[in-house]
């Protein structure tokens, strides 16, 4: 491998590690105010005891997005500086204001919660989350909106002088359609990995203490969190696969493993495709489902690869502008089942709280400690499939890939760095699973009302 | 190209020289508070409170760190790629510290194994000297100048940044951030601990003052031999501040010795980027490599959109970073500590669970 593969497999690590903990911590952020609001409202101490359990879980997981967030900040320059020369013009704004604006907020006010039980109003107190939760939300719209010009590049203009990518629309960038299709899909799934999260936690132990009033409301709470929110993710990704398919045929084309142009495309079930020659050994399909998704019509046209590639080495010159095929027809595919699992795992879970046996599903409440894993897939097998199937851009359409990496750092120095992170990314991980298992089994505190002073957190 | 001080370039060259000056003043002391951990905390429970002062205010701290990076890239894209493919080992080390430090913070007192916490102790020890010491190694080679070549690339090995006035400057800021970190501690803490935080910090007054004398004085040599501003009183009066320090606390002026650590900071931060100015990183190959804030800059479109939203942003920020400290304005007291101890493991109910909760092994992976 040479320094560029090597910084793209570095990316991935630091990347994909960093957003197993982002959708939890924006998910349970909002889960654990709408419960501290529930306690101030009501003043029934179970609803404190759920804050106070689901929120020791929030503060685990936030710790570690917070640590590995900082790498992805600095690692465009480290890595990628070519590229951070030629878009930072437009790049670098959304990531300085999320910081500006999301990062001392969420902070600050992650700080006031933990340490404030006592120093501030119970109100001020639940207020502190929902800024947190609010920060999350800025933060996620401002990064997103950066990877969302990458994907679709709006609102700026080549320069032949300076021989960078200039901005000339700032508002171009922030109502870019692409930011906003991201922003929908990735906090409703931010919102589904908490609810899950909370469904499966709240199973484990309704299982062992059926009664327990905390994991009961707990596990009410999150399925209809859940429901909605992976409903909504799976509408907002059917509108923004529409919009793949406009502004990245390639990506669409290559989801659907999709050689030649089709009218009355069929959605591919399962395929085995034959990279070399560009078509299909094997290949199961829905007839005219592809056509129908991603043009509302019957007979509706879908690019294929092969006419796609055709396409670009026209405009962008000879060259081979297909991503690889198999990864993210796979990815797309593990994305959409793990979803549909999930709206499939509230379904069931709401039709027992709503007759009222949940406690005697004994096979849901084994099984949903399992669904856990479900968003993770999801999260990460989406994300695989955004970034991967864009390649060889790093900008679509402007900038390749091999061409932002960092000109004067070396192999070893790449190969060092790796190795170093996914050490250190390894064995964080591992403690952070033995402890987010560990607190979520334990028993949820006996408070009534938040202790007369406590002069020590940590 | 143009000249003058009234401009967008020198206005966001001023605004990321504010970021590093809250950074090191703020983080600084929290920084201190982590390598003094060792020496200072005698047992768990002065360990504890000692994490604990910092521990509502670290983090916030932290992001000015962040910002700074950001507003480097979004306003001088090309001294954030130079600096940090530049300086790849280093900030690798410094990033690998600050996210053991970070979690160790959260995670040490989530499991009564004393071995447990040890490991995390040396953590946020090792996690807060590196950077303390390699923030100082970094800005000590961007005043020396480090070879840029004229495609603005770095062409140096790491070696080059082990240079004995970067080195130099790197053993002045963790003296002088261990320094405002055991002030800080005289501030926070009471009885035993706040004696001996008192003690040590009048001790590492003293080199700290002539560490900063002869950074100082070596970086005015430097200075004279390039076309960065040489300020005048700024630079004395970071050295008068620190050497006041160890008066001020045997007088028992804690909050003023504070003052006096952290303006140091300031100023000597301060006099960093004016030494600088206009140049982001000279290069020591030849002047005509120079990054300055004309060839590095963004275009005055960004500049803009970027001064308005700090206009709109910074002040909120100030308004309730500040609202949290007014919060955490406390002292730790030993006693209510002792008795917290007690009551949060009856009352709060955090207390670890047992090793086998519900009767299964937990899973580590």
């Amino acid at each position: 491998m040479d320094a560029f593969e090597l910084a793209r497999l570095q990316f991935a690590v630091t990347t994909i590690f960093h957003f197993f903990f982002v959708p939890l911590s924006i998910g349970l952020a909002f889960i654990t105010a709408i419960m501290e609001t529930a306690w101030v409202r009501t003043k029934n101490p179970e609803y404190l005891q759920m804050t106070k359990f689901w929120g020791k879980l929030f503060l685990i997981n936030f710790a570690l997005g917070v640590v590995t967030g900082i790498v992805q900040e600095f690692q465009f320059g480290m890595n990628w500086s070519a590229y951070s020369r030629f878009v930072g013009d437009i790049f670098g704004a959304p990531l300085a204001i999320e910081g500006l604006a999301a990062f001392f907020l969420e902070s600050t006010f992650i700080g006031l919660w933990i340490f404030g039980w006592t120093r501030l109003s119970p109100r001020t107190h639940a207020a502190t989350m929902w800024i947190v939760a609010f920060g999350t939300l800025l933060s996620a719209f401002f990064i997103l909106a950066a990877n969302a010009w990458m994907q679709h590049p709006v609102g700026y203009e080549l320069n032949p002088e300076t021989g960078r990518a200039e901005l000339n629309d700032f508002f171009a960038l922030m109502t870019n359609i692409t930011a906003w299709s991201h922003f929908g899909h990735t906090i409703l799934a931010a919102l589904a990995t908490g609810g899950m999260f909370v469904i499966g936690v709240s199973a484990w132990h309704l299982r062992r203490k059926p009664d327990s009033p905390v994991f009961r409301r707990s596990m009410t709470v999150a399925l209809v969190v859940s429901l909605f929110a992976s409903l909504g993710v799976a509408f907002s990704g059917h509108f923004q696969a529409q919009l793949v398919a406009k502004q990245q045929p390639m990506k669409t084309a290559s989801a659907e493993a999709l050689w030649e142009t089709e009218q009355g495309a069929g959605f591919s079930l399962f395929a085995v495709g034959d990279v070399e020659n560009g078509r299909n050994h094997i290949n199961l399909q829905l007839p005219h489902l592809l056509s129908v998704l991603t043009t509302n019509t019957w007979n509706g046209e879908v690019q294929g690869i092969n006419d796609v590639q055709a396409e670009y080495e026209e405009r962008y010159g000879p060259g081979s502008y297909i991503p690889v095929v198999g990864v993210i027809y796979w990815t797309f595919r593990l994305m959409v089942g793990a979803g549909m699992l999930m709206i499939l795992v509230s379904l069931v879970g709401l039709w027992y709280v709503r007759r009222g046996t949940l406690p005697k599903a004994i096979w849901f409440l084994r099984l949903a400690p399992l669904a856990i894993a479900l968003p993770y897939l999801a999260n990460s097998t989406g994300w695989i499939m955004t970034e991967m199937g864009r390649q060889p851009w790093v900008v679509f359409g402007v900038m390749l890939t091999r061409d932002a990496v960092s000109g004067s750092v070396g192999v070893g120095f790449v190969l060092t760095t790796l190795i170093g992170f996914t050490i250190i990314y390894g064995l964080l991980s591992i403690i952070d699973v033995y402890l987010l298992s560990r607190y979520a089994r334990s028993e949820p505190p006996t408070v009534t009302e938040p202790s007369a002073e406590r002069a020590l957190v940590y | 190209m143009e000249q003058g001080y009234l401009n967008l370039e020198s206005l966001w060259f001023a605004l990321i020289g504010v970021l590093w000056i809250g950074y090191f003043f703020l983080e600084g002391f929290d920084f201190g508070v982590g390598v003094l951990l060792p020496f200072l905390g005698k047992d768990e429970v002065d360990r504890r409170i000692m994490v604990n002062t910092i521990g509502p205010v670290w983090d916030g701290n932290e992001v000015w760190l962040i910002v700074a990076g950001g507003a480097t890239f979004a306003a001088f894209p090309e001294w954030y790629a130079t600096l940090f493919s530049g300086f790849y080992l280093a900030l690798f080390l410094i990033l690998a510290a600050l996210i053991f430090r970070g979690v160790a913070f959260e995670f040490r007192g989530k499991d009564r194994h004393p071995e447990w916490k040890r490991w995390w102790d040396r953590a946020i020890f090792w996690g807060s000297a590196i950077p303390a010491l390699l923030w100082g190694v970094a800005f000590g080679n961007i005043l020396r100048g480090v070879p840029i070549d004229a495609n603005k690339e770095f062409v140096g090995s790491f070696f080059d940044l082990l240079n004995p006035y970067a080195l130099f400057t790197g053993v002045t800021s963790l003296l002088l951030f261990t320094l405002h970190g055991a002030v800080f501690l005289t501030l926070k803490t009471d009885t035993e601990l706040q004696i001996r935080a008192r003690r040590i910090a009048r001790t590492l007054a003293v080199p700290a003052t002539l560490a900063v004398l002869g950074f100082l004085t070596w970086t005015f040599f430097n200075a004279r031999e390039n076309d960065g501003i040489v300020p005048g009183v700024i630079p004395i009066g970071a050295l008068v501040a620190v050497a006041a320090v160890e008066w001020l606390l045997r007088e028992k002026l804690d909050g003023w010795a504070f003052l006096a650590t952290g303006l140091s900071i300031v100023l000597i931060t301060a006099t960093m980027f004016l030494n600088l100015y206009p140049r982001v990183m000279p290069s020591s190959l030849s002047a005509a490599n120079d990054l300055t804030i004309w060839n590095a800059s963004s275009t005055h479109y960004t500049l803009t959109v970027m001064t308005w939203v700090a206009l709109i942003f910074t002040p909120i920020v100030l308004l309730y970073q500040g609202w949290t400290y007014w919060v955490f304005r406390k002292r730790i007291r030993r006693a209510d500590v002792e008795e917290g101890v007690e009551r949060s493991r009856d009352v709060e109910g955090f207390v670890p669970p047992p090793e086998n909760p519900g009767g299964e092994a937990p899973s580590p992976a």
